[in-house]
């Protein structure tokens, strides 16, 4: 639709072009493409799939022992007890095996700072400025990254938000992706996934520019945010203006655009932020300008302010037990998440790490253990919404996947034991139906172009 | 007075004269490679461990009486190589970090003294049973970073197990770039060093005939090159050196072979290299650090005799000298016969080796890969405890619950390789050690958030 929008719209101009000379009337809006770089993904086939037996996590809470799930046609189609074989599908023992929906990262630099990390691939800072709102981290992701692949095999991540860093203010859009290998990175985007902006207050953008013009402190960070959004209100005014009465288009500006995204609602505000006093000013910052802050991401102190995360509906990304890296994460504590999630806010894990999002499953059940000790009772089935089912929320796709409710996308993965223990790995992997990783055959193990042909190909990883 | 007040303090921080603790009814773990057993005693007498195991041990009447039922019993993890202590946070926050300098020494320069004992990094690990940890130093402008320690997390004032027990040194791509730029000028720029030490050696004193074994436990293995005559004004050097005399001279130990040096490299034909120099120098006591692409010629590794201490997780090629990365690189090694432990190489060296046994954990998980290569349970274990004692010939002293050796031990609530487990009690040297850190503190601080009449600064 948007596509035939952006030829009508060309056509349009014409036609007022045209009838300029003889009427006065004011020239109808241009459409502007939103979706330029639009998705080209197409799902795999794959076989319809049963699997019998298995303890199964629906992702939204719910908990199914010696369950089956049928997925077919890129999708789930029943999670229920003693399902019936339909002809000709596929059936797994999932016996002593547990199945989940695919775990979703909501924080990865996969692409953009990819393996080898190397300078001629370091592509995830804009550090040229504190605001470039204007890029783009699609334009960054190099699909070859091998890290896509382990994330797969290893960690049964089949969703993923590859963001900008935080060198930035405004650190530009971020994109999401399915985690299915392809030549190009828009045969990776999710089809119809809204953007991300990513946004930081903090240490880095002071440490940034402290030396090239400045911001160099945290009222500096404040200051300059506040300046952009005036600005971008001022944009949103006029082109809201323009497409609506039409008349001279007014300069187009791309940082602008995606802020003005934000504040109609379009693009959710990914806000890097670790100490709640300064997650407390980015919350007013947000109602000052009247946008919504989706997710606070390393946020270590979100449970200082849990009751006002839950109150203003934000969702944390945090880590289960990263801390003291620099002075704005010396207050990380373990139980972080728990506390989050037991003040009935949303809580998420996330990796922001190549490595960390091989084992999502296991940071989860460190920070579940910890919060448990701490006398938070939340059992297994709850605690992998952290995992699956929040993280779609903040991207805006929970009602297409991140669970296994019939309908929803089959990204499904079948572990080969409890997946809250460090001894258990995925066996399989389905990303909307089509079995991507198989455990017990070395053919469905993705190689990138950068590892053909070099020691180690195809091995396990 | 103040002499009679000084030896209270150290009779105080000692443990009690003939005190024994028994740790009775817990899954025990030795640590040495065996897997664990159910119903388990383990006795520390002194601070020593005097017994472990499952048979009938003979008890003291006035033991201190430890129930473990449903709990698992280990020696404290010995994080294989770290920065621990170094490195309050690390980074932006002036004056907390020693992990490097830019001074004009290398190979002299000695952690022991830039060693915090209450670093909160210190309190979190300790807490999280990690009980020794080799820390070495950061190379900065030269490929050897300088002598790394053996130390403990206790809460007390004395730190190092062992001072200069080993000089590290960047020969990869690290050291290509210390070294100005290539791999060659690196192993030049190493050969001169050993040049310039094997000059000075003259005037050191001879190596004991007690080579080889393990020196009294109390005495550093190498006493500060600092103060030894080979900083005298009778050691004469040539004129062209390019290393500093303290640097040349702290050399001379790890030529003797009387200190370990650990190399890291990941790079394979870079480990080639390395059994090559232990050929070409048999004296020197090497220790691989890293080898991530060790298990491609893991069969040369074992019958060169160098153990390495390895990333346990490393799989993805994160630079052009780890090309061939897998998870497997250890549970290879090891099925080759080479000795592994693991270490935190450029992984959050600072302040996370409570991972390492989650590491562990995974290398148990991938035998039920197929075409992986995992490690039993008990090695698993062993390769965050007693393999990495071993790897700097201290297995004698710590890392398992063998008879003798220091009485460092976890009580955990779960199966240690385990993420859900928590350590629940820790001694070390047979020190019950208190397990609250900031992060506790914080913990309780917030643990509810209602407003009460005195804000949470009051709450402690």
């Amino acid at each position: 639709m948007i596509k035939g929008g952006a030829l009508i719209a060309a056509g349009l101009l014409a036609a007022a072009v045209a009838g300029c000379a003889t009427a006065p009337a004011k020239k109808p809006a241009i459409r502007i493409d939103e979706d330029p770089y639009r998705s080209t993904y197409v799902r795999y086939p794959g076989a319809a799939t049963l699997i019998r037996g298995a303890t199964v996590y629906d992702g939204e809470g719910g908990r199914l022992d010696r369950g089956d799930v049928l997925i077919a046609d890129g999708v789930v189609k029943a999670v229920e007890a003693n399902l019936m074989v339909p002809d000709g599908a596929t059936v797994i023992d999932g016996a002593g095996k547990f199945v989940t929906p695919g775990i979703i990262d909501v924080h990865s630099h996969l692409g953009d700072y990819p393996s080898p990390g190397v300078a001629s691939l370091s592509d995830g800072n804009e550090a040229t400025a504190p605001a470039r709102p204007d890029v783009w981290a699609e334009h960054s992701v190099w699909p070859q990254d091998p890290g896509f692949s382990r994330a797969l095999a290893n960690g049964g991540i089949t969703v993923l938000q590859i963001l900008p860093g935080s060198a930035n203010l405004f650190g530009g859009r971020s994109v999401t992706l399915k985690n299915v290998p392809a030549r190009t990175v828009q045969g990776m985007k999710f089809p119809g996934a809204p953007y991300g902006l990513k946004m930081a207050c903090g240490e880095n953008p002071k440490r940034v520019y402290g030396n090239k013009g400045g911001p160099s402190t945290r009222m500096g960070n404040i200051a300059t945010t506040r300046a952009v959004w005036i600005k971008a209100q001022a944009y949103k005014r006029k082109w809201d203006a323009y497409q609506k009465n039409g008349g001279e288009m007014p300069e187009r500006d791309l940082g602008m655009d995606t802020l003005r995204g934000v504040l109609a609602g379009k693009i959710l505000v990914h806000n890097h932020c670790y100490r709640a006093d300064e997650m407390a000013i980015m919350i007013d910052l947000a109602h000052e300008f009247g946008y919504k802050i989706t997710a606070f991401h390393h946020a270590v102190e979100s449970y200082k302010i849990a009751d006002l995360l839950a109150k203003e509906g934000i969702c944390s990304a945090m880590w289960s037990d990263w801390w003291g890296f620099k002075m704005e994460s010396f207050d990380g504590i373990k139980e972080n998440i728990s506390f989050v999630h037991n003040a009935g806010a949303c809580a998420i894990v996330h990796s922001d790490d190549a490595n960390g999002i091989q084992r999502l499953n296991q940071e989860a059940a460190k920070a579940l253990a910890d919060g448990r000790r701490a006398g938070i009772a939340i059992s297994d089935e709850v605690a992998w919404t952290w995992l699956s089912y929040n993280p779609p929320k903040a991207l805006g796709i929970a009602d297409r996947t991140g669970s296994l409710k019939p309908g929803k996308m089959a990204d499904v993965v079948l572990w080969n034991g409890n997946p809250f223990s460090n001894y258990t790995r995925p066996d399989k992997v389905w990303i909307d139906g089509a079995l991507l990783y198989d455990s017990a055959n070395p053919r469905l193990r993705p190689v990138s172009d950068f590892e053909l042909g070099q020691p180690g190909e195809g091995d396990t990883k | 007075m103040k002499r009679a007040l000084l030896a209270l303090l150290l009779v105080s921080a000692a443990p009690a004269a003939a005190e024994t603790i028994v740790i009775s009814g817990g899954t025990v773990a030795l640590g040495d490679g065996s897997e664990p057993m159910p119903g388990g005693t383990v006795v520390i007498t002194n601070g020593r461990i005097v017994a472990a195991g499952n048979r009938a041990i003979r008890i003291p009447t006035d033991a201190t009486m430890v129930d473990a039922s449903g709990k698992w019993v280990t020696p404290g993890i010995v994080a294989g190589f770290s920065r621990l202590g170094l490195s309050e946070v690390d980074l932006g926050a002036d004056g907390t970090t020693d992990d490097s300098a830019s001074g004009p020494f290398s190979a002299a320069i000695d952690v022991a003294p830039a060693i915090n004992p209450l670093s909160s990094t210190i309190a979190v690990n300790r807490a999280d049973g990690v009980t020794r940890a080799i820390v070495a130093p950061n190379a900065a402008r030269n490929i050897f970073a300088g002598q790394g320690a053996v130390i403990d997390t206790g809460a007390d004032m004395d730190p190092i197990t062992r001072a200069r027990r080993f000089q590290f040194v960047e020969l990869g791509e690290t050291g290509a770039d210390k070294a100005g730029g290539s791999r060659a000028s690196a192993h030049v720029l190493f050969r001169n060093a050993l040049r310039e030490a094997a000059e000075l050696r003259r005037f050191a004193a001879p190596v004991s005939s007690s080579r080889g074994r393990e020196a009294d436990p109390g005495e550093p293995i190498v006493r500060d090159p600092n103060e030894s005559r080979l900083t005298g004004p009778d050691a004469r050097r040539s004129d062209d050196v390019l290393l500093t005399r303290f640097d040349a001279a702290a050399l001379v130990p790890v030529l003797q072979g009387r200190q370990y040096l650990l190399v890291h490299v990941e790079r394979a034909s870079d480990i080639l290299q390395m059994i090559a120099l232990k050929r070409e120098f048999p004296a020197l006591k090497l220790v691989l650090v890293g080898a991530t692409e060790g298990w491609t010629v893991a069969d040369r590794i074992a019958a060169s005799g160098i153990p390495v201490i390895a990333s346990a997780v490393n799989d993805l090629p994160a630079s052009f000298e780890m090309i061939a990365a897998t998870q497997s690189n250890v549970g290879r090694m090891l099925a080759a016969g080479v000795k592994v432990s693991i270490g935190m190489i450029d992984d959050n060296d600072t302040r996370y080796l409570f991972n390492e046994r989650q590491y562990a954990g995974n290398l148990v998980a991938l035998g039920k890969v197929p075409g992986s290569t995992g490690v039993s349970w008990g090695e698993a274990l062993a390769m965050i405890t007693s393999r990495s004692a071993e790897a700097i010939g201290m297995g004698g002293e710590i890392g398992s619950l063998a008879a003798g050796r220091r009485g460092d031990v976890v009580i955990w609530s779960g199966d240690p390789l385990e993420g859900s487990s928590a350590a629940e009690m820790v001694w070390i040297d047979g020190v019950r050690q208190p397990l609250e850190t900031r992060q506790t503190k914080l913990r309780d601080r917030y643990r509810d958030l209602q407003r009460r009449d005195l804000p949470e600064a009051y709450r402690r």
